[in-house]
């Protein structure tokens, strides 16, 4: 099924890469090894998106992989120094800290302590030990039949991290997973895979960095799945602060037990292409998510956020903030679905997308997508696109700001309504720094 | 302090103030009063910066310096204040934060050194009790669901901030409550010194019984036709505006 007819597509340069790669796998070719051939067929037959893909209609990101990749050869180099590191980690953050480069965990620059209830396994060893948990949840929940790079990183899935989070556990630190990829020699592409199970009336923090050191490109395609038990909590945030030579696609898949609480906070201030699945199913009632959203784009990035929440059980309540800030000839798309499936009775379920644009060829494409069976529910949506507010400025202006200040002001304002759901004290001290900057608040 | 002559203005081709003449001086009160649609507000608007407006013929000088020619936040920086007749709410901006980058913006144009946090915090709290405004209130979104009369309090509380040269209050008495009127006359009559001028935009004699002008001025279709002093704006008060349109019509006819 590896014998792609036409090796000069895509899919077959990407298919033909398996006999290496089942080569590499040093013999954990248990239950998971048939699940990656079945989504590769699934690949094979599906093929990657182009813009005829109602869900990739804004975002050509098939169409520049096949030109900016190539996939015959690849840089296996990875070498940086721990202080290249240091520059990506967050300030003051005392946290778990996990080191992936070009996408292998790196056991020397990663750092984690043992904490009661939680368990941190590399994914090579998790595969390998084959464990009921790895047959139970691995791969059991983002769909590769749904989308085709899930199927591409399903297929490939080799390296990454089993996170478990035993029942009744606080965990006080962050888990922080730092993606870095090294493109001093040349290309690179990763699939990382991650499984987060989180038991029964639990708590965790995880955080997922994405970061490049070199100059030439790099392909990410990630999913991180995320189980949470009932009563648990799980905070994630996904932070994107990379170079315009990243190109990203990344699906975060969440199922939600009775009474739990989730909220992701997706902050995404360059690359090239990136494109941010995430995907939250309310499985059961009392349900509680949170989805918080902000991108800076400038240049030529183009930023796609696609979510979806699953109401599936009545009394759940979901809520959703993605804001954006375009300036030049960047490209923001937000396709924001929540479904409210027939029982889901007594749902409530909000969704806010406001974007500013700062020049005449920045673009928004903003959809708002709701698909609702039960009759008693609470949904609302709304976007707005505009400029930045002339009176206002004006106002800041008549009492002695520079033009340049209250615009900065303004546009911080903006954004701050985002940053402010950041419960985590460095995190959010470190993102309003990033945006200070880029906004050129500098007082 | 302020000349302005044969000042015009208009916004989308439309003309709206049509030859203005007048000099305010330091420790003068001079109060603007006029039909609606008179061009008050543009006239406040204008002496501000408000780019909306294209100023076609006149000119005005502040200290004598070319008033026209300065950005909005110059003006500012040289001493004007605009109290506006709608403040502008900004979510997401509390007034504490944003006056601080005021001032020491304004300060450093001036050669000041910057307010450290302690002096800023003892200015504020002086300022503060001027127009009986809380500091909760100032600590949250700039304007964002605050009542009328809080709106206006705010601004004449950053006026007490930046301690203008030059203060243009644009119908800061509409929709207030007579309380509301009496705390923000109060502040305006204790900034009022004999180095500074006071310029207030009414359509109504009320505030004038609070802030007692040296001079009133009626406008109407964009000019002073006539100006008087503080009985001028009783007499207004008495008789409407009627007789002062057919006395102006009259003698343009």
């Amino acid at each position: 099924m590896t014998q792609a007819t036409n090796q000069n597509d895509l899919v077959g340069q990407l298919l033909a890469g398996f006999q290496k790669f089942e080569s590499q796998l040093n013999g954990a070719t248990g239950s998971v090894h048939s699940l990656r051939k079945k989504a590769l067929e699934s690949l094979d037959l599906a093929g990657l998106p182009s813009t005829k893909h109602e869900e990739y209609k804004y975002t050509n990101i098939t169409k520049a992989i096949e030109k900016t990749f190539s996939f015959d050869t690849e840089n296996t180099s990875t070498q940086i120094e721990p202080q290249e590191i240091e520059e990506f980690l967050i300030p003051g953050l005392d946290a778990h800290i996990l080191v992936f480069l070009n996408g292998v965990l790196d056991p020397s620059l990663s750092r984690w302590e043992a904490e009661a209830g939680l368990e941190i396994i590399d994914l090579p060893t998790a595969l390998k030990e084959d464990s009921e948990a790895i047959s139970k949840h691995f791969a059991k929940y983002a769909d590769y039949n749904r989308d085709a790079y899930v199927a591409l990183n399903t297929g490939f899935s080799k390296d990454g991290s089993f996170i478990t989070v035993k029942a009744n556990s606080i965990i006080e630190k962050p888990v922080v997973l730092h993606y870095i990829n090294v493109v001093k020699d040349g290309q690179v592409h990763n699939h990382p895979r991650n499984l987060v199970v989180v038991g029964e009336n639990s708590h965790a923090t995880f955080i997922e960095s994405f970061s490049d050191v070199g100059e030439h490109e790099s392909l990410t395609n990630s999913v991180t799945e995320i189980v949470i038990g009932q009563s648990a909590r799980v905070d994630y945030y996904k932070l994107q602060n990379d170079k315009e030579n990243v190109y990203h696609v990344g699906t975060t898949q969440v199922q939600q037990a009775k009474n739990s609480y989730f909220a992701a906070y997706t902050f995404t201030t360059n690359g090239a292409i990136t494109r941010n699945n995430l995907n939250i199913d309310l499985e059961d009632e009392g349900c509680e998510s949170h989805m918080y959203g902000l991108y800076l784009l400038n240049g030529k990035t183009h930023v796609d956020n696609h979510t979806a929440v699953d109401h599936q059980k009545p009394n759940s309540f979901s809520n959703e903030l993605y804001k954006g800030i375009l300036e030049d000839k960047s490209r923001g798309v937000f396709n924001g679905k929540i479904f409210v499936r027939q029982d889901a009775q007594k749902t409530n379920a909000f969704q806010s997308n406001k974007n500013i644009l700062l020049s005449d060829q920045a673009t928004v494409n903003t959809k708002p997508q709701l698909e609702i069976w039960a009759d008693d529910v609470k949904c609302s949506h709304g976007c707005t696109t505009g400029q930045l507010d002339e009176e206002a400025l004006f106002y800041l202006q008549s009492r002695g700001l520079g033009k340049d200040n209250a615009r900065a002001l303004l546009l911080y304002a903006f954004a701050i309504e985002v940053l402010e759901n950041v419960k985590l004290e460095p995190v959010r001290k470190y993102l309003e720094d990033l945006i200070s900057e880029r906004l050129r608040k500098d007082f | 302090m302020l000349k302005i002559q044969n000042l015009h203005a208009s916004i989308e081709d439309k003309d709206i103030l049509r030859g203005i003449n007048l000099e305010v001086k330091a420790g003068e009160v001079h109060a603007i009063m006029g039909p609606n649609g008179s061009g008050k507000s543009t006239l406040a608007s204008v002496l501000a910066g408000r780019e909306d407006y294209e100023v076609s013929e006149g000119e005005a000088t502040f200290l004598g310096n070319d008033l026209l020619e300065m950005a909005p936040e110059e003006r500012a920086r040289e001493g004007v204040f605009l109290a506006f007749q709608y403040p502008v709410e900004i979510p997401g901006v509390s007034t504490t934060n944003f006056m601080k980058t005021a001032i020491n913006q304004v300060r450093e144009y001036r050669g000041q050194e910057p307010l450290d946090a302690v002096s800023f915090l003892t200015l504020m709290k002086e300022k503060m009790k001027l127009v009986d405004i809380d500091q909760s209130l100032l600590s949250r979104s700039l304007n964002e669901g605050f009542s009328g009369g809080e709106k206006k309090r705010n601004e004449i509380f950053q006026m007490a901030m930046l301690e203008p040269k030059l203060a243009i209050l644009d119908e800061t008495d509409s929709g207030l409550d007579i309380d509301a009127l009496k705390i923000v006359a109060n502040g305006v009559n204790k900034l009022k010194g004999k180095d500074n001028a006071t310029i207030v935009v009414t359509h109504y004699q009320r505030l004038l019984d609070y802030i007692v002008p040296d001079y009133v001025h009626v406008l109407y279709k964009g000019r002073i036709v006539k100006s008087g002093t503080k009985d001028l704006a009783l007499e207004l008060e008495e008789k409407g505006y009627d007789w002062i349109k057919e006395e102006a019509d009259a003698a343009t006819a």
